[in-house]
């Protein structure tokens, strides 16, 4: 790349700092540059965010419709999978999965619960009652 | 940013790991070494594409060497002691962190960034194999060279902890790393020795892995699965795969399209130790695989941005693929003919 073809489109991190990136000149002898960002990444990353953000919806609708529990939802939100979530509790996956359906989280203990709500960044009203900011 | 117990000077870097060594060894007292000499002693330039795994729903595409060995291999190359430890217990992980920083002994981690609090959002994900420098602490506060940022963060105890435990793939557990203090510096001998063998290894991992989904063979496989992507995914989920292509060719401490540019670099900064004009023109055939590799990101946004959407353009975005293949393969042909030749 040369350094004048450098794009300096805004990008996420162009936000907080320039990418140092390796660049020629017209002898092709390199040095360094720095780049505020590339629409072509910063789309790739977006297209990411929106699959992220189709699951959680989809999470939220399982939930609403009472096929999964809010655990489903709050790992999605979090983008975690049952592996991340498993190490981070401690939990194995058979149990995490008999907690993500319904009627495997109402018989959950408060630590479970607690431990759930803490990972989660929420309280345990929340984590019980997710969409109705935990008033019930 | 005043520092307490050490004069450590901040480098920024075009890729984490490759920064952590160069500004590491270079504080111990190897001057040296570069980020280019760093990548190409360690090897760093890499390909593969894991067929039966998957990686946030897409395919497990890597551009570059296990984690840790960037560095490994760098300070065997130039005779450096490495220590590298993990920990069960969190006490004693920052314990020992903070003994080696109070005794102003800055000292690597390999950390994950989902929680990696001065990142933008939208680059953390549960990835854990980044890596950054703790160089000081005051207070609660612990003062951080992170080779992607322009200059010194902080983040306090509770913070550093908890990017230092990350959990899933690649799980850190505490990971702290450093070369030896007081390092000799490298004769040019030994400097030409530790770029002939990072160049042979290189060579090595991208002609010679065995099975198809490593090495230049692996791009072409690559290239290959995606001509096939539209009707067997359907056209929503070969987007996203191709922005996942792209995210980990392009994404800052992990990407790899711009190690074409890194290893091109590497190749003009060894001429002075290894004396073959060949690598010049070697040089400037990484150079042009690398700007394919961007051509190649480009035409995969305009599919991912719903602008391009027949199967003719996930044919071109995988000839192009197929393409880069080839050219890296006979670039890596010429220069292991040429390594062979150097005495």
């Amino acid at each position: 790349m040369k350094k004048e073809e450098i794009p300096q489109d805004n990008g996420a991190l162009g936000k907080i700092a320039k990418e140092v990136t390796y660049v020629v000149d017209e002898n092709g002898n390199y040095s360094t540059a720095q780049s505020s960002g590339w629409d072509v990444k910063t789309e790739a990353l977006n297209v990411a965010w929106h699959d992220v953000e189709a699951k959680i919806e989809a999470a939220k609708q399982k939930v609403l419709n009472n096929e999964a529990s809010p655990i489903l939802y709050f790992m999605e939100k979090k983008i975690m999978d049952l592996n991340i979530l498993a190490s981070y509790t401690g939990y194995w996956k058979w149990s995490i999965k008999k907690h993500l359906k319904p009627s495997g989280f109402q018989k959950l203990s408060d630590n479970k619960f607690k431990k759930y709500a803490a990972l989660f960044e929420i309280s345990v009203e929340e984590l019980k009652d997710p969409f109705n900011g935990g008033s019930k | 940013m005043e520092l307490q117990h050490t004069n450590f000077k901040h480098l920024q870097a075009a890729h984490c790991e490759n920064g952590v060594t160069t500004a590491l060894l270079r504080h111990y007292g190897i001057t040296k070494i570069t980020e280019p000499l760093a990548f190409g002693m360690g090897s760093g330039l890499f390909y593969i594409q894991l067929p039966f795994m998957k990686v946030n729903g897409g395919p497990a595409i890597s551009f570059r060497t296990m984690p840790g060995l960037i560095f490994k291999r760098t300070c065997t190359a130039l005779g450096v002691p490495v220590t590298r430890k993990k920990f069960r217990s969190h006490e004693k992980a920052m314990q020992e962190l903070d003994e080696r920083i109070l005794a102003g002994k800055p000292t690597a981690c390999q950390v994950g960034v989902f929680y990696l609090t001065y990142f933008p959002k939208e680059y953390r994900f549960h990835f854990n194999a980044h890596n950054l420098i703790v160089v000081d602490k005051k207070g609660d506060d612990y003062y951080i060279s992170d080779p992607i940022m322009e200059g010194l963060v902080t983040m306090n105890s509770y913070e550093l902890e908890r990017v230092r435990f990350a959990k899933g793939a690649f799980a850190p557990r505490g990971q702290m790393y450093y070369p030896g203090d007081q390092l000799q510096e490298p004769t040019d001998e030994q400097m030409k020795q530790g770029i002939i063998k990072g160049i042979k290894r290189n060579c090595r991992d991208m002609l010679h892995i065995p099975g198809s989904f490593g090495g230049v063979s692996g791009i072409a496989y690559t290239g290959r699965q995606i001509k096939k992507w539209k009707t067997k995914l359907g056209d929503e989920k070969a987007r996203s795969y191709l922005a996942q292509l792209v995210r980990m060719q392009e994404e800052i401490g992990t990407g790899g399209g711009g190690f074409r540019f890194i290893y091109g670099a590497f190749l003009q900064q060894a001429h002075p130790y290894l004396k073959a004009d060949e690598l010049f023109d070697l040089s400037k055939q990484f150079t042009a695989t690398g700007d394919k590799w961007r051509d190649a990101a480009i035409q995969a946004s305009g599919i991912y941005k719903g602008r391009l959407n027949t199967q003719a353009d996930y044919d071109n975005m995988g000839d192009r693929l197929i393409e880069i293949s080839a050219l890296e393969k006979q670039a890596f042909q010429q220069l292991k003919a040429l390594i062979g030749k150097v005495k």
